[in-house]
């Protein structure tokens, strides 16, 4: 794309500017809560069975776990399977050497066009810029992930990644951006517009790039979920494609594929099924006609091995990026996926942000949940967000000097000697009864002494006032003219 | 979703003759009626209630607030604070929880673990012990009314207790339950959250408090100190002067006719 895409690093530093602002729009509160609202009902409807449900999970959780335990030999197994087939495997350890894995094989063809499938991974590294500033262009060929790019944003959901627009942002976006486009809020026009500025694209690329959903060691094959069929032409046009994916996606063997894919597509948007799933497993063979003559894989770490390392963090790999605890998170359905400022948005995005950026840029995100536990109620892998973010906010407290046996980047980001002071005053005051007692004691006696502003309390309530008397003295109270 | 069902504690749903009262720092300090209306109910149904003065807090802020060194120790003060095997009766989903769910793995490793794990079996929240195991049927003595039920995300999903608050509202002859918009949402309290993240607690209580007021209910029940001070706070905030809500052993207690 021409335009020059507003992107800020870590404006999760941000995070509680951008949140107010975000619960000041209107009417993106409105269509935030309209479509999460839709997905939750469609996500209900796609499990009517509580018990099959709850057995799904259960064998997802269990898929996914056993496949973290054996990472290192299942990526082992996953390279050589892959480079048995024709597929050519890359690590990179950051999101830069990722960034320029992919130039440098594109550069070595003289691309200077690529054409991409959605992937998550590449938004985390950033790629459409890196390769932008390099001389080639990447076009997004997910129609939520063309209409964010072509808006010069980023997604706000992982798969609806344009579910922040309406259709007149759309309307006005094809109409302001796209040659001779009319405008119109009629949706399959919209599409159909859309679809016609792509279609030439594949055919003129020098590359495809896509994301993987699950990589199978057992066989070397990469699994594609998508329901466009952009997917499908990004990695079968042009001669060469290149996918890139997480460390964490690889599964063990084929038949774990079927539940997880299950899981996604209805913990997702509902569907029993995707319109496509690719399955990709060497480039074109010889006497075949088409397919991309080259196939790479480039297995992204970024952050992730310090979720690994700790056996209990370590759960938050288990996910499968379906999206379901954004969908069902009073807190993103409230603010969206900009305010965050990272990749991920919502409960996934605030427990794996912080190994990937760091919890010195990411301090606002694990706090920045109430804990209802709805997400961890629908994540279809068992995932215990909450726990992931108790344990994050007990890492950030954590003083920076502090030695543990697995350090996470950015360890006591949000400690504050203020802080740490009252709570250690909490625990002299509730931690002996009779510290407790005299507090109770004193909280009631002065209780017309209560301040008029309480922190971030009486924003939104009236000052919390204790009674006159506690349940303590009440009790006692009764007890005595009870004898 | 998850199934209905209710947690059955482990030293089982035989009728006590006793039970402790865990009473909660909030309740204690800012919503006190409401434990003396809990406890009042249970005598009123025969049992005998033991409230140890000693008791403080659960340590359930300082542990979601990621300060669990500090939790273990305020926790650790109620730990020889119910000695015999009687019930402990929470009247707070989340308290409840904390103690139920939060206290084995906050003991995991220390000294106390093993007793940490018994008392634990032993949490019952208020509204699951009036149902499940008194079968707690109140006599409706007041007028025809409507009530909505709010019930903390710790009820609903670490007690798995929603469902017996309606039950119990459902059981008044003379109370209409009605249902409100987006029931399961949380109100936005979680503890410091609400101190924290001020703006994003904010629209959520807001909406939580409306979507209340707009139910056609003339009041609502809830059985967590937490949420109640929460949505409460935020509708007096707002200037309303008429609908409230109250803790449900409260309403109860009023609709049995037995609230001095
Ligand atoms: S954490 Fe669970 S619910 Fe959220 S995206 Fe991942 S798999 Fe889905």
């Amino acid at each position: 794309m021409s335009e020059q895409q507003t992107i800020t690093l870590y404006p999760s530093r941000q995070f509680k500017d951008n949140a107010r602002a975000a619960l000041q729009d209107g009417e993106l509160r409105t269509s935030l809560r309209t479509a999460m609202d839709y997905l939750m009902a469609k996500r209900l409807s796609a499990f009517p069975d509580g018990d099959e449900l709850a057995t799904l999970r259960t064998l997802g959780e269990t898929i996914r776990q056993r496949c973290l335990a054996k990472l290192p030999e299942l990526l082992e197994k996953l390279e050589a399977q892959l480079t048995v087939n024709g597929v050519q495997v890359h690590w990179a350890e950051t999101t830069e050497q990722a960034n320029e894995i992919i130039h440098d094989l594109i550069a070595r063809r003289g691309g200077t066009l690529a054409v991409k499938g959605k992937s998550m991974v590449s938004e985390e590294t950033e790629l459409n810029h890196y390769l932008e500033a390099r001389g080639v262009t990447a076009v997004e060929s997910d129609m939520g992930e063309y209409i964010v790019q072509l808006a010069g944003e980023k997604p706000t959901h992982i798969i609806m990644p344009a579910i922040h627009k309406t259709k007149a942002h759309i309307a006005q976006l094809f109409h302001d951006k796209l040659p001779d486009t009319p405008y119109t809020e009629d949706v399959d026009s919209l599409i159909r517009i859309g679809r016609n500025a792509l279609r030439d694209l594949y055919l003129k690329a020098d590359v495809g790039l896509s994301g993987v959903n699950f990589a199978v060691a057992e066989t070397g094959t990469l699994c594609l979920v998508e329901n466009e069929g952009n997917g499908r032409m990004c990695t079968t046009v042009p001669d060469m494609h290149i996918a890139i994916t997480g460390i964490e996606k690889v599964v063990e063997k084929l038949t774990d594929v079927v539940p997880l894919y299950s899981l996604l597509t209805r913990s997702a948007i509902g569907q029993p099924i995707t319109t496509y799933f690719n399955m990709i497993s060497s480039p074109r063979k010889t006497g075949e006609k088409d397919g991309p003559r080259e196939v790479h894989l480039v297995l992204l770490d970024n952050g992730r091995s310090q979720a690994y390392a700790d056996e209990q963090l370590r759960k938050t790999l288990q996910c499968i990026r379906c999206g379901a605890c954004m969908n069902h998170c009073p807190v993103y359905t409230r603010i969206g996926g900009h305010a965050y400022g990272t990749t991920y948005p919502g409960p996934i995005g605030e427990i794996i942000s912080p190994h990937m950026l760091g919890l010195e840029n990411t301090k606002d995100l694990p706090t920045a949940s109430s804990l209802c536990g709805a997400c961890g109620e629908v994540c279809p892998v068992k995932i215990p967000i909450p726990e992931m973010l108790m344990r994050l906010r007990e890492e950030e407290q954590r003083p920076a000097g502090e030695v543990v046996a697995h350090p996470l980047r950015g360890q006591g980001a949000a400690h504050t000697g203020k802080e740490a002071l009252a709570w250690r005053t909490w625990r002299g005051l509730f931690g002996q009864p009779g510290a407790y007692k005299l507090f109770g004691w004193a909280a009631t006696r002065l209780r017309g002494l209560t301040p008029p502003g309480q922190l971030g309390w009486t924003q939104n309530h009236v000052p919390l006032k204790p009674a006159a008397k506690t349940l303590h003295q009440l009790v006692r109270e009764r007890d005595a003219a009870r004898r | 979703m998850q199934p209905n069902h209710v947690a059955i504690p482990a030293s089982g749903r035989a009728r006590p003759t006793d039970v402790y009262f865990f009473g909660t720092c909030l309740l204690d300090l800012f919503l006190p009626e409401a434990g003396m209306d809990a406890i009042t109910l249970l005598e009123n149904l025969d049992l005998c209630v033991h409230f140890p003065q000693a008791q403080s807090c659960c340590g359930q802020p300082a542990y979601t607030s990621g300060h669990p060194n500090e939790a273990r120790v305020v926790a650790r003060a109620q730990l020889a604070l119910f000695p015999n095997d009687w019930p402990i009766v929470v009247p707070s989903g989340s308290c409840g929880g904390m103690m139920k769910h939060h206290w084995p793995r906050l003991f995991a490793g220390e000294p106390e673990q093993a007793l940490a794990e018994a008392l634990a079996a032993r949490v019952v929240e208020l509204s699951d012990f009036l149902l499940n195991v008194l079968d707690f049927h109140p006599q409706d003595r007041g007028l025809p009314t409507r009530v909505a039920v709010h019930t903390s995300c710790g009820a609903r999903r670490e007690m798995n207790v929603h469902v017996t608050s309606w039950a119990l509202v459902d059981r008044l002859a003379n109370v209409e339950r009605v249902v409100h918009d987006h029931e399961s949402e949380c109100c936005g309290f979680g503890g410091t959250f609400s101190v924290k993240h001020p703006d994003i607690a904010g629209a959520m209580v807001a909406d939580k408090a409306a979507s209340l007021q707009h139910s056609g209910a003339l009041e609502f029940v809830t059985a967590d100190a937490g949420c109640l001070l929460n949505i409460n706070g935020k509708l007096a905030k707002d200037g309303e002067r008429v609908f409230a809500g109250k803790h449900l052993a409260t309403f109860l207690l009023e609709r049995t006719g037995d609230k001095a």
